[in-house]
């Protein structure tokens, strides 16, 4: 199975590459952008798991691993496999 | 008083730090290695500068969960000391031992320069050598230095004292331009809330010889001398309230 994991910065939480990246979208003349914010992606292969398996493991290598819950949220979701 | 310095891959102030505890502060040091789970009998730990394992993910996500780290976790537990400079700092955040992460600098630059911090509370561990309110002169070199908390937090660490430097100007004052990394209220060392671990942007080891300008880092390599010396078993000042106790 194949999962993305999207970690990005808690909404409380200044980001201020996302910030930079706005100033530099508006700069080019793109006014619609109200806010951009900056985030990682991972992808994990996972061998011989189910979804139920999945949907206990993933969160919790999230919160212990990919993200520092102080100051990020984390999405996932299955990409292949079931 | 024997110091450990711990060595990560990624690791560039690790020799540094050996240095002036050895050789300019003449103290009995020895290298750990993370892969090690021996702390070799010593009674600091010191986690030094660098970029362990490249600061890939975050910086020191990946250093906190080599083997050593869980026994210097269970040392902090035990009331041991331990600093950590810079990376060390990072690596302590994200292993629980201090509250609190890093953010990227305000302006997204990595930043080289010496600064100037206010020792906020003499009365700790790393400060007990230096006064209140006094200012010392160090570099910095990071990228990843601009502390936050969430509000509840930030409130409770504030109640106990638990900051111990903040950025200011040669004068001693907190302005915005003196917090050169965007650090909520200025924060650039805390401590855990019993007093034995120490986390500071700033590097001192940098700063405890004339020849590269400034020796007021020494001010906390002192502390921890006075420190561990009073903690020898039966001057401790819980034991000695106990013993009037019992009379």
């Amino acid at each position: 199975m194949r999962v993305r994991i999207l970690v990005s910065f808690k909404d409380s939480v200044l980001d201020p590459q996302g910030q930079t990246v706005k100033n530099a979208l508006h700069t080019m003349g793109y006014a619609a952008v109200q806010d951009v914010r900056q985030g990682k992606v991972f992808e994990l292969d996972l061998a011989g798991t189910t979804k139920a398996e999945a949907e206990r493991l993933v969160p919790e290598i999230a919160r212990r691993v990919l993200a520092n819950p102080i100051i990020e949220k984390f999405d996932w979701e299955i990409l292949k496999g079931r | 008083m024997k110091f450990g310095v711990v060595q990560f891959p990624g690791s560039n102030c690790d020799f540094d730090t050996f240095h002036v505890l050895s050789k300019v502060m003449k103290r009995p040091t020895v290298m750990l290695w993370h892969k090690d789970h021996d702390l070799q009998g010593v009674d600091c730990v010191v986690l030094p500068g660098g970029f362990s394992y490249g600061d890939y993910l975050r910086s020191g996500a990946i250093a906190r969960f080599s083997p050593l780290m869980q026994e210097v976790k269970a040392f902090a537990g035990r009331g041991g000391r331990v600093l950590g400079i810079c990376n060390g700092f990072q690596i302590l955040l994200e292993l629980g031992l201090l509250p609190g992460a890093m953010l990227r600098n305000k302006n997204l630059k990595f930043l080289c320069q010496h600064v100037h911090i206010r020792i906020e509370n003499d009365r700790t561990d790393f400060t007990r050598a230096g006064t209140k309110g006094q200012v010392l002169r160090v570099p910095i070199a990071h990228f990843d230095g601009n502390y936050y908390a969430p509000p509840q937090a930030l409130k409770e660490i504030e109640r106990n004292r638990q900051v111990v430097f903040r950025y200011c100007d040669a004068a001693g004052r907190t302005t915005e331009e003196a917090n050169v990394n965007g650090s909520l209220h200025a924060i650039a060392g805390v401590r855990n809330e019993r007093g034995n671990v120490l986390g500071l942007m700033p590097h001192p080891e940098r700063a405890s010889e004339r020849i590269l300008g400034s020796v007021d880092g020494r001010t906390i390599f002192e502390s921890l001398f006075l420190s561990l010396e009073r903690a020898r078993p039966g001057r401790r000042p819980a034991a000695r309230r106990k013993a009037r106790h019992d009379r």
